[in-house]
């Protein structure tokens, strides 16, 4: 077992690989492509994978209560919400880590936050309802905690695509 | 399905899509004719439901209406930042490339925050374990030979915060 990669706040089934169905796997996998924006989609996604619509409802309610799936609906891409998204980084004393993790964590415009094992320690994606959101926030942020923040936001896109196969 | 950005004219959202967006933010209604669900929330004819969330995919403002897995619970449990510092006459061509690897999840270019930052090239990989994840890199490394000369991997080691995209009620109009 590693001390490495354990992600905390995340239960006490992460050192566990489930052993998952056919269906559980069919609807992993699949579903994370998208759903197909036609007037029935359940059904069609459920006559691709060759199971019923009602055992493709099932599935999908099973894996998001049991926490497999965190969330199953659009996923939004901020940047063109005419919002701001940007990824930040904080270097931060071990002493002073938990303190800074509950500030910066206090953000609503803080969406994911990770520690990470580098001397910029602390990572962190911030969207905003305006693009001028961003500078803002960065601001406020390094006024609360007293460390300064790296902007990194993305300069080019070059590939998003998420899928983890089971 | 690799894109580079250049961004399209932005078109403020639509009441209706905003309306939409708050209303699935949890999640797309589970039930066999979700739009018809929504519709009757919010009053709107699922025809049109269908049809914003069609426009708004094919704007871009929605990626895909899609399940989000918890990496962890998948068994991918290495999450590993991959940062390289690429020439910049280099990074175009070779930020594609990176990109176009099949086990690169999200590949940007970003600025560098010299002296403590030198990486303009992120590429995100996971894998199953550290070794895995390694393995990857040095594919990656091969590929960008001498156009990069510095590289490391960020892990993480703990997951902070996790809350997703969120929109926040506007301010009703006065």
């Amino acid at each position: 077992m590693s001390a490495i990669a354990k992600p905390s706040n995340r239960g006490n089934s992460s050192t566990e690989i489930p052993e998952f169905t056919d269906t559980e796997r069919a609807v992993i996998n699949r579903l994370q492509y998208g759903l197909p924006l036609t007037p029935a989609p359940y059904r069609d996604v459920a006559e691709e994978l060759g199971i019923s619509e009602q055992m493709l409802l099932d599935t999908l309610k099973a894996l998001l209560a049991n926490g497999t799936l965190t969330r199953f609906g659009p996923m939004f891409h901020a940047g063109e919400m005419g919002g701001g998204l940007t990824l930040a980084a904080m270097r931060i004393p071990s002493e002073d880590f938990e303190r800074v993790t509950e500030q910066v964590n206090s953000f609503p415009e803080v969406a994911h936050n990770y520690r990470r094992e580098h001397e910029l320690n602390m990572w962190f994606v911030l969207a905003t309802e305006t693009p001028d959101g961003i500078a803002d926030t960065i601001q406020r942020i390094e006024a609360l905690t007293g460390h300064p923040v790296y902007n990194m936001p993305k300069e080019q896109e070059f590939h998003v695509n998420l899928h983890f196969e089971v | 399905m690799s894109t580079s950005t250049l961004k399209s004219e932005q078109r403020p959202l639509t009441q209706q899509d905003r309306e939409l967006i708050m209303a699935t933010q949890e999640g797309l209604p589970l039930v066999p004719d979700p739009w018809g669900e929504l519709g009757r929330q919010l009053n709107m004819a699922p025809e049109d439901v269908l049809a914003r969330f069609q426009e708004m995919q094919n704007s871009g403002v929605i990626r895909r209406v899609a399940a989000v897995p918890d990496h962890y619970k998948l068994g991918y449990r290495y999450n590993g930042m991959t940062v390289w510092d690429v020439n910049d006459e280099a990074i175009a061509e070779m930020g594609q490339q990176v990109g176009d690897l099949p086990f690169v999840s999200h590949c940007y270019r970003r600025p560098r925050h010299l002296p403590y930052w030198s990486f303009n090239l992120f590429a995100m990989v996971h894998g199953t374990s550290r070794e895995e994840v390694e393995e990857k890199a040095q594919r990656i490394k091969a590929l960008l030979g001498d156009t990069c000369s510095g590289n490391t991997i960020l892990y993480s080691s703990a997951i902070l915060k996790k809350t997703g995209l969120r929109l926040r009620k506007q301010q009703p109009t006065p």
